[in-house]
């Protein structure tokens, strides 16, 4: 299983933001995205998920096109968006949240045991209301609600941000187990510890296309190319 | 009469216009709650329900009872798909945009209010109450009706109520209100909600047009004053909340009747207009509305 993205443009009106953007995900692996604020990260995964208008190029899953669909209809293709700032549906409980994320697939009892087995915190809290749940908690719940698509590709706008370290590392080993389950992982990540730790790829991203894409193994924290494309 | 039979008599009065007020406010609340649209249209659906229940009962044979269910299920229905195809032909296109679908249903407005006017004429009809029983109290009798009014509203209310709080299709609707981008991340069809909303919201007006009309008369000109209503109660209730929406047509309605039975009608809507200003200057999300 492979997302595979070729020449893709996108933007906002007649903003291009994305321009010709090559990349790759597979099963089973942790590909992270880095790369300066605003050269594309967060709008390539809208774009992704059909959630802003695609101009040219091809996103294709398992050689399936996806560009071009209705945004409703690419979770059904198998990828799942945990967005930036969570975005939960506020007044709604937790488990109403899971069960929105579970629509797709019919809401399957045995997928919710699972979701809730990766985040035993949230069994406790169903019935309470998302928004009044701590920063940490809405993270999990977001990855959550996500996960009960049953995704083959997970995308993770900084899903650590602004979150304390016990948290970081609950949310850390969530993603490694989903990676065990050969989910293809996509994480938009800004710091070089959780990259090193997590990824298995990283993708440097320059004025919204690929500039370099390194295999994670031989790769350190004072690599130059951290400097380069993040400026750490 | 005494003093407190009169009382009763009104605040009887102001339930059957606070019952009527909540549907068809439930339905303006729903749309813009779910949709952000200020649906300006909104009195004429009530009209074309109460026409088209004329119109119905006037068309099919039989008992007055059963007439008037035909009517209290045919009216709404049409009506919430005339509304359909009205949000797949303007709301749709205009990508719901706030400002726009405002100058938009205010054309539609007087689309539907000359269309009615063109075929079903300047009169006003009466439609026959399915039935004409009475209800003696000490001090006088009252129609059996009117509270079969008030019964079938609460009935309504409660039956959205429990659409939107317990089944999939209101979770859905519930999620699009919320965040319609992240909606659509987790396979929902944005614009198939809308049309739902929109249909439902012109439905439940509709419903309430044909649950008046044996009080009232079918009139073309007459979702003028439900429409203006209709906002007093969104707006002291806080758009989108259906439990302040039930509350604040109480609210009005109650006054409504006293106030109009004591003094004038006239006097109840100022008082009613007034109370929207401090409303909005003093707690503009409403009374149950969440701040922005």
């Amino acid at each position: 299983m492979a997302l595979e993205v070729q020449g893709l443009t996108a933007g906002y009106g007649p903003v291009t933001v994305l321009r010709g953007l090559g990349f790759r995900a597979e099963a089973g692996r942790i590909t992270c995205l880095m790369g300066r604020n605003g050269v594309g990260k967060s709008t390539f995964l809208k774009a992704l998920m059909g959630l802003i208008p695609v101009g040219t190029g091809t996103i294709t899953l398992d050689g399936v096109a996806l560009q071009g669909l209705p945004a409703h209809q690419v979770p059904k293709r198998g990828l799942a968006y945990v967005p930036q700032g969570r975005r939960l549906f506020g007044p709604l409980t937790v488990a109403e949240n899971l069960a929105v994320g579970g629509l797709v697939r019919g809401n399957d009892p045995a997928v919710l045991e699972r979701v809730l087995d990766l985040f035993p915190r949230l069994r406790d809290r169903l019935a309470q209301v998302a928004g009044t749940l701590s920063g940490g908690e809405q993270q999990m719940l977001a990855i959550a609600r996500a996960l009960c698509l049953e995704p083959k590709v997970l995308l993770l706008d900084e899903p650590t941000e602004g979150l304390q370290p016990s948290i970081i590392a609950l949310i850390q080993e969530a993603v490694v187990v989903l990676k065990g389950q050969g989910v293809a992982v996509v994480l938009v990540e800004q710091r070089v510890d959780a990259v090193l730790r997590l990824a298995d790829r990283v993708a440097f991203m320059v004025a919204g296309r690929v500039e370099e894409v390194r295999d994670t193994r031989g790769l350190a924290a004072d690599d130059p190319a951290f400097r380069t494309y993040v400026g750490v | 009469m005494a003093f407190g039979p009169f009382l009763l008599l009104a605040l009887m009065e102001g339930l059957v216009t606070a019952a009527v007020l909540a549907l068809a406010a439930a339905g303006l609340s729903l749309v813009f709650g779910v949709m952000r649209v200020v649906n300006v249209a909104h009195g004429e659906f009530y009209m074309l329900g109460a026409v088209l229940a004329w119109a119905v009962t006037g068309m099919i044979p039989g008992p007055a009872a059963l007439t008037f269910l035909a009517a209290l299920i045919i009216a709404p229905v049409l009506v919430a798909a005339l509304a359909a195809v009205a949000d797949g032909l303007i709301l749709k296109r205009l990508n719901y945009d706030p400002e726009a679908t405002i100058v938009a249903t205010i054309g539609l407005l007087y689309i539907l209010q000359q269309a009615a006017l063109s075929l079903y004429g300047p009169n006003a009809n009466p439609v026959p109450a399915p039935f004409e029983w009475r209800i003696q109290l000490p001090w006088f009798g009252y129609s059996g009706y009117k509270l079969f009014v008030v019964l079938a509203a609460l009935a309504v209310l409660l039956a959205l109520w429990t659409f939107l709080s317990r089944t999939r299709a209101g979770l859905i609707m519930r999620a699009t209100q919320v965040d319609r981008m992240t909606a659509q991340a987790f396979g929902i069809n944005v614009d198939r909600v809308y049309m739902g909303t929109f249909a439902l919201g012109a439905g439940l007006a509709a419903l309430a047009g044909v649950l008046v009309v044996p009080i009232q008369q079918a009139q073309y000109l007459m979702g003028h004053d439900p429409l203006l209503l209709s906002f007093i109660v969104v707006i002291i209730g806080g758009l989108g909340s259906l439990r302040g929406t039930l509350v604040a047509a109480v609210v009005i309605g109650l006054s409504d009747g006293v106030i109009s039975m004591f003094f004038s009608p006239t006097l109840a809507k100022i008082l009613a207009t007034l109370l929207v200003a401090m409303v909005l200057v003093l707690r503009p999300q409403g009374l149950f509305g969440a701040r922005a």
